[in-house]
């Protein structure tokens, strides 16, 4: 099979060897011609790139121009400091508060569950796992970013709520524990790590067992401390903030593994060689130069994830609750929220001139909001890879 | 050669588009869609050589198309309200009402509720927040979970209008996005309520009485349940009599119309 397959490959190759018998000076047309295409080509290119910038400007543009009567309409009292949210009613009410606050809060869970959990992963992926296990676990993590948003959002509403709804209390506190597990344990190795580096030479191996096993028994005792305690809550609808924000933070998960595995790779091979040749232990190579060196990446990981969760749509619609107020004690994520997102994709059917044009200029008010502040988001990550990248001479 | 091609495709284009001569463009209410496409198939089973498509964006939406020309029938859940007039009359539109059956809202709850009958002040009490636990209306001691549509639908403004009497629904009841997302809800929710249109309602939830009349076709004929509204299809002017639009839209006066209307669960305007 090989003999002939190179016979193959020579054959294929011959013709162009042959065709490649030309002079190496170009006569004037033909450099005319090429230059010309050349122009072109640069043309057609800058065209479809300043293209993309001005859709750019045109979607600030246009969202802009509907956003502004509704203040010039409205005012903006009451679009920011009311929480009463009854745009059909009569008269309608249009404070958003409560809108902003569920926006808020569903991506801060989504934080929450994707930044410890992603931000572990990444660690785990570039500095710990065999480099054969990073090649399988990768891109298995990085398929979660293909599953489309409306697979999620029916996960959420007709699998998660559900389960919340009957196994509340369980649910949680295996969350909490899956959770917290690999947070545990990373500290759990680095803490004995530490502790054993004290010791003399002879007994750092006996050490490192022995603060593993206590540190190990004493994270677990609070595992299951905390996870008793969850387990006590029963939750009435499982639509709610706490099932978007998992949802989210898992939909959010790929960007921040891949994102702050890169920040983490760049860090260099050099830098952690140089570590170790002062004598650090691979603990202290990550905590105190890996992780320094990469924060500013991470960081920009983080970003992107916020951003992943902020501008969802499908799933917060689908299995947020949408009910438009602060529960009871802000902080409880048990009861139901409503999103911006959510908020404009589900309002914008009978919002038009026709049945009144504050309700229809309002859904723009609130784009533009959230429009500024992804915008807002995306500069400061921009701003915080491009000095990162200064400050490793890249 | 090339002009040969060239006409050979004009042709074929001219005669598709004879062969498909007439179009019926149907828009709106998601509660409405069902009925719409059930004509639509007995129609064009009928009529080879009328094409009818029918698109489910709400009530709003449908009155929009309407208005600014894209549909030449709009599903209503709600009757056309008056800014909707006004900008009709506007652009010279003058929509006509055809209502082509009947539909009670049922207020559902979850099958292993022992709550069976309510009254209608009791159902406002509880979406006002009034009344925030099952055991005050003899239930179990669960806190109510408040389900409605979306302020978008045609099912949410009858609702408004029937039930709560211009007041506003309370800040914490969840808003979901279709029918079938009420009924979603409420047969997997131990202590939910919710409201869908009659077609909606099976084994997995269970309908209320209100006011101590169960929700049926023949409750809601005669007027005896409550919560109750036509369904309407509103086309621009009366359409030319003979005219496809206008056969299509008197479907639901036949024999035949009545049986779909039926067959899919809703009430029909006639009774042969």
């Amino acid at each position: 099979m090989l003999p002939h397959s190179k016979i193959k490959i020579q054959n294929s190759m011959t013709p162009p060897l042959q065709s490649s018998k030309r002079s190496l000076v170009m006569n004037a047309s033909t450099s005319r011609l090429r230059r010309l295409g050349g122009l072109l080509g640069q043309g057609f290119l800058f065209s479809v790139t300043s293209l993309s910038t001005l859709t750019v400007f045109f979607i600030f543009y246009f969202i802009a121009k509907d956003a502004f009567p509704f203040f010039k309409l409205e005012g903006f009292r009451e679009f920011f400091t009311s929480t009463r949210w009854y745009p059909s009613g009569d008269p309608a009410e249009f404070g958003t508060m409560a809108i902003f606050f569920g926006t808020g809060i569903v991506t801060l869970g989504a934080v929450a569950v994707s930044v410890p959990l992603g931000v572990s992963a990444a660690v785990c992926l570039s500095d710990v796992l065999p480099f054969n296990a990073r090649q399988i676990v990768k891109p298995v993590i990085e398929i979660l970013a293909a599953i489309p948003s409306v697979a999620y959002g029916f996960f959420a509403l007709v699998v998660f709520a559900p389960l919340l709804q009957n196994h509340g209390g369980a649910v949680l506190a295996a969350g909490a524990c899956l959770m917290m597990a690999p947070l545990l344990v990373l500290l759990v190795v680095v803490a004995s790590d530490l502790i054993a580096d004290r010791c003399f030479d002879l007994m750092r191996r006996k050490a490192r067992w022995v603060a593993g096993l206590v540190l190990g028994a004493a994270a677990f005792t609070l595992m299951t401390y905390i996870g008793r305690q969850l387990g006590a809550i029963e939750i009435a609808s499982g639509a709610n903030a706490l099932n978007v924000s998992i949802i989210l933070g898992i939909m959010a998960l790929p960007t921040v593994v891949s994102v702050s595995e890169d920040a983490l790779q760049a860090a260099g091979r050099d830098l952690r060689e140089g570590s170790y040749a002062l004598g650090a232990t691979r603990a202290e190579t990550i905590l105190k130069t890996v992780i320094p060196a990469s924060l500013s990446g991470i960081l920009a990981a983080v970003i992107l994830g916020v951003m992943r969760a902020i501008g969802e749509t499908m799933v917060v619609w689908m299995a947020s609750g949408n009910a438009a107020r602060i529960p009871g004690p802000w902080y409880n994520v048990l009861e139901p929220v409503r999103t911006l997102t959510a908020t404009i994709a589900g309002d914008m059917g009978e919002a038009d001139h026709v049945t009144g044009s504050s309700r229809f200029h309002v859904l723009f008010a609130m784009a533009f909001c959230l429009l500024a502040f992804s915008f807002v988001m995306n500069l400061v990550s921009e701003g915080i890879v491009r000095r990162s990248r200064k400050k490793l001479g890249k | 050669m090339k002009k040969a091609v060239l006409s050979t495709i004009l042709m074929a284009v001219v005669a598709l588009t004879v062969v498909a001569e007439e179009t019926i463009v149907l828009d709106g209410s998601t509660t409405v869609g069902p009925i719409a496409k059930a004509f639509a198939e007995y129609f064009m089973a009928m009529h080879s050589d009328v094409n009818v498509t029918v698109s489910e964006s709400g009530s709003g939406n449908g009155a929009k198309s309407l208005i600014n020309g894209t549909c030449d029938v709009a599903n209503m859940s709600r009757p056309m309200k008056s800014s909707e007039f006004s900008a009709a009359a506007e652009k010279g539109i003058q929509p006509v009402a055809h209502v082509v059956a009947l539909d009670g809202l049922p207020i559902l709850v979850h099958p292993g509720n022992p709550v069976s009958e309510l009254t209608l002040e009791q159902v406002r009490d509880i979406y006002l927040g009034n009344i925030s636990n099952w055991k005050q209306v003899g239930g179990p001691d669960k806190k109510i979970v408040v389900i409605s549509r979306d302020t978008n639908s045609g099912t949410y403004e009858t609702f408004e209008k029937m039930v709560m009497a211009k007041k506003k629904i309370c800040e914490k009841a969840e808003y979901v996005g279709s029918n079938g997302a009420i009924r979603q809800r409420v047969q997997s929710t131990p202590a939910a309520i919710g409201y869908a249109g009659l077609g909606f309602v099976d084994k997995t939830v269970k309908a209320l009485k209100i006011n101590g009349v169960y929700p049926s076709g023949a409750t809601v004929q005669t007027g005896e349940y409550p919560i109750a509204r036509p369904l309407f299809m509103y086309t621009n002017g009366y359409p030319k009599l003979g005219s496809p639009v206008h056969r299509f839209v008197t479907i639901h006066l036949s024999e035949d119309g009545q049986e779909i209307v039926e067959e899919i669960g809703f009430v029909p305007v006639t009774a042969y």
